[in-house]
């Protein structure tokens, strides 16, 4: 297996590993801070035998991926965040049809046109759904570049697994960001990994239909069951990364960038002797809520940092809920954290003092 | 003498045996049979990926013995690019109504056409939002009533009926726009010949391929079928002229 090492931005990690993962259509529309994605597909993805298309808008783009996923080849997109809001209905749609896909959003600062600087304030958009309807997608967080070309190659993977859209959260730190990535070549897939549901033409066999209207007495209920049934078996997947648990006190929960630099402030406190440990998590949804809730019940506490005004913390509590609750810190979307910004927060925390809202 | 019977008119094998859920006199049931015939005729049923919109004829792949999926309101002709761009050797067609391609879709619609995508659409104007309810289309006649102008489209407040076939016919990449109707046989057979045209275009890669067909909607007008029939000779001919804008086939007969 060749491994070369380059020094690339995120966005690019992200365009290359998914052209690794055998990605062949890429739809986008221009919003920073993702452009370099499309920017990158718009040659290489031809290079492969694949397809870009410069949609008429993100509404356009995710709609153009549902009709590559369901023609059973593997497609994606990505933007940040006020165009995924307007990608929404078409995830729903993909969800409800339950068509594999990939969907980037380098989240940047909201609400309305916010600001181009990170943030992670689609959050709740990313883990609960985001459009209409009882669905759930995969969402996976990188926090480095080299993260951000083994998900995207990962999301592939799962979204033909499950048949569902995966969706990658990034933000602006990890778009913009450049890094050295060793870039790796997984397994090719195999050529007939969509070949007992996707549309082919009916040559053959029976004609296939995929769609998301159930309106029979029953049919739709008995479609969400189904539905959720899959969602539960995805817990399977459920990722993070535990920095230094085992004899702390406090353990301070942060994912993405975020987790990242939260990273180098307990390893900084740690070595001036204080009891802290990271959680991670990598899956937002599934989220880890049972390696939460055994880090409570061995009677730790908890501190939340994000890069919004507090979502994610409302997962930590519900898991650690039956022995603790959790702190909250939030950066303000749009500035940009170093991990001196999280040590008093997380010293004051440790000290049982409650921390200032933010 | 006892004396066999003869079968002198089938069901398109791409057409499925089955009864439609339309409305008496609704010409959605008429078109679909069009379709059905070109699709036989041209041996593309087995090959043929379906985009259903949103509208009465959501329903339209339970009808047509083609794989389809299902797009969001108005997005079909995204849907279909995707679909095209991921497998260029499929037929690909997608059916929309005029709420769905001329209203939330238009974008989409034209987009998709100058961008030349190498598929068909075929549109069917009825000039009412039907499946939920008879609301005001972008095609609705100046004076028409519907359940949301009431005292009938106002042209001041509300403009003019948007004509499609004519605004498609423009774009450089479009190989095929034209505006038939399905009110009479003479009409059937005319609108027949677009639909092949238009499937044509893909096939020969010419392009992308357009046909409006004017067609009742009985219960949203509030009329019998033969007096929806009627209207569309006497009130949506006049403004929307049947014809085609645009033919990239066109000298191609001769050779
Ligand atoms: C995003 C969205 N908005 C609105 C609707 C509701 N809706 C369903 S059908 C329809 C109108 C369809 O009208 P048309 O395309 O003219 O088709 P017809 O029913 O007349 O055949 C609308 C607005 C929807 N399904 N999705
Ligand atoms: S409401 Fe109108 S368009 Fe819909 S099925 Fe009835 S007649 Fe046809």
């Amino acid at each position: 297996m060749s491994q070369e090492r380059i020094f690339i931005k995120g966005n690019e990690a992200v365009a290359r590993g998914a052209l690794a993962a055998g990605c062949k259509c890429y739809f986008g529309y221009p919003i920073t801070p993702q452009n370099e994605i499309p920017e990158f597909m718009s040659s290489a993805i031809f290079e492969v035998g694949g397809q870009f298309v410069q949609a008429e808008s993100e509404v356009a783009a995710a709609n153009m991926l549902l009709g590559a996923a369901a023609a059973g080849v593997r497609a994606m997109t990505s933007s940040s965040s006020p165009g995924m809001s307007l990608k929404q209905e078409a995830i729903s749609y993909m969800a409800g049809s339950e068509l594999p896909a990939v969907i980037v959003n380098m989240n940047r600062g909201g609400p309305g046109l916010g600001d181009i600087g990170p943030a992670q304030g689609d959050y709740y958009q990313a883990t609960r759904g985001g459009g209409h309807g009882d669905y759930r997608t995969l969402v996976l967080a990188p926090a480095t570049c080299q993260e951000g070309y083994d998900m995207t190659v990962l999301a592939f993977d799962l979204a033909y697994k499950y048949r569902n859209p995966v969706l990658i959260l990034g933000d602006a730190i990890l778009g913009q960001m450049k890094e050295p990535v060793a870039t790796w070549q997984p397994e090719p897939v195999a050529a007939d990994e969509a070949a007992d549901w996707c549309l082919t033409g009916a040559k053959g066999r029976e004609k296939r239909l995929l769609k998301s209207l159930y309106l029979d007495e029953g049919a739709l209920a008995g479609h969400n069951r189904r539905l959720q049934a899959k969602y539960k078996s995805m817990e399977a997947e459920v990722r993070f990364e535990e920095f230094q648990t085992a004899d702390a006190e406090l353990v301070v929960v942060a994912y993405g960038s975020i987790g990242r630099i939260a990273k180098s402030a307990v390893r900084s406190l740690r070595k001036a002797g204080h009891k802290i440990g990271l959680l991670r998590p990598i899956t937002l949804y599934p989220f880890p809520s049972a390696a939460l809730a055994a880090l409570a019940a061995e009677g730790k506490r908890f501190l939340t940092v994000e890069h919004n005004l507090g979502q994610m913390v409302d997962d930590v509590r519900l898991a650690v809920r039956r022995h603790a609750d959790s702190e909250f810190f939030g950066v303000m979307p749009g500035n940009l954290p170093v991990p001196d910004d999280f040590e008093g927060p997380i010293l004051k925390t440790l000290a049982g003092e409650s921390l200032e809202a933010c | 003498m006892y004396q066999e019977e003869k079968l002198v008119f089938t069901r398109p094998e791409s057409v499925i045996d089955r009864a439609t859920h339309y409305c008496p006199g609704c010409h959605h049931g008429t078109i679909h049979r069009l379709v059905g015939e070109v699709l036989d005729e041209m041996g593309l049923r087995e090959q043929s990926i379906l985009v259903a919109s949103i509208g009465c004829s959501v329903f339209l792949y339970n009808y047509l013995n083609v794989d389809a999926v299902e797009a969001p309101h108005g997005r079909a002709p995204a849907v279909a690019t995707g679909v095209k761009r991921a497998r260029p050797d499929n037929f690909v067609f997608a059916y929309q109504g005029d709420g769905d391609l001329a209203s939330i879709g238009l974008a989409e619609i034209v987009h998709a056409a100058n961008r030349g995508e190498k598929m068909s659409i075929i549109f069917v104007n009825n000039t009412v939002y039907g499946m939920t309810g008879g609301q005001m289309a972008p095609t609705t006649m100046a004076g028409q009533k519907t359940t949301t102008c009431p005292g009938g489209r106002c042209a001041e407040r509300e403009g003019m009926p948007l004509k499609m076939a004519e605004m498609i016919g423009t774009l450089d990449a479009v190989a095929y726009s034209a505006r038939v109707a399905v009110d009479s046989v003479k009409h059937l057979r005319t609108a027949k010949k677009a639909i092949r045209k238009v499937f044509e275009c893909q096939t020969k890669g010419l392009g992308f391929g357009f046909v409006e067909l004017l067609s009742t909607c009985p219960t949203n007008w509030r009329m019998t079928p033969v007096q929806a029939n009627e209207r569309i000779a006497n009130e949506l001919i006049p403004y929307f002229p049947l014809g085609v804008y645009k033919d990239a086939t066109a000298g191609e007969e001769g050779k």
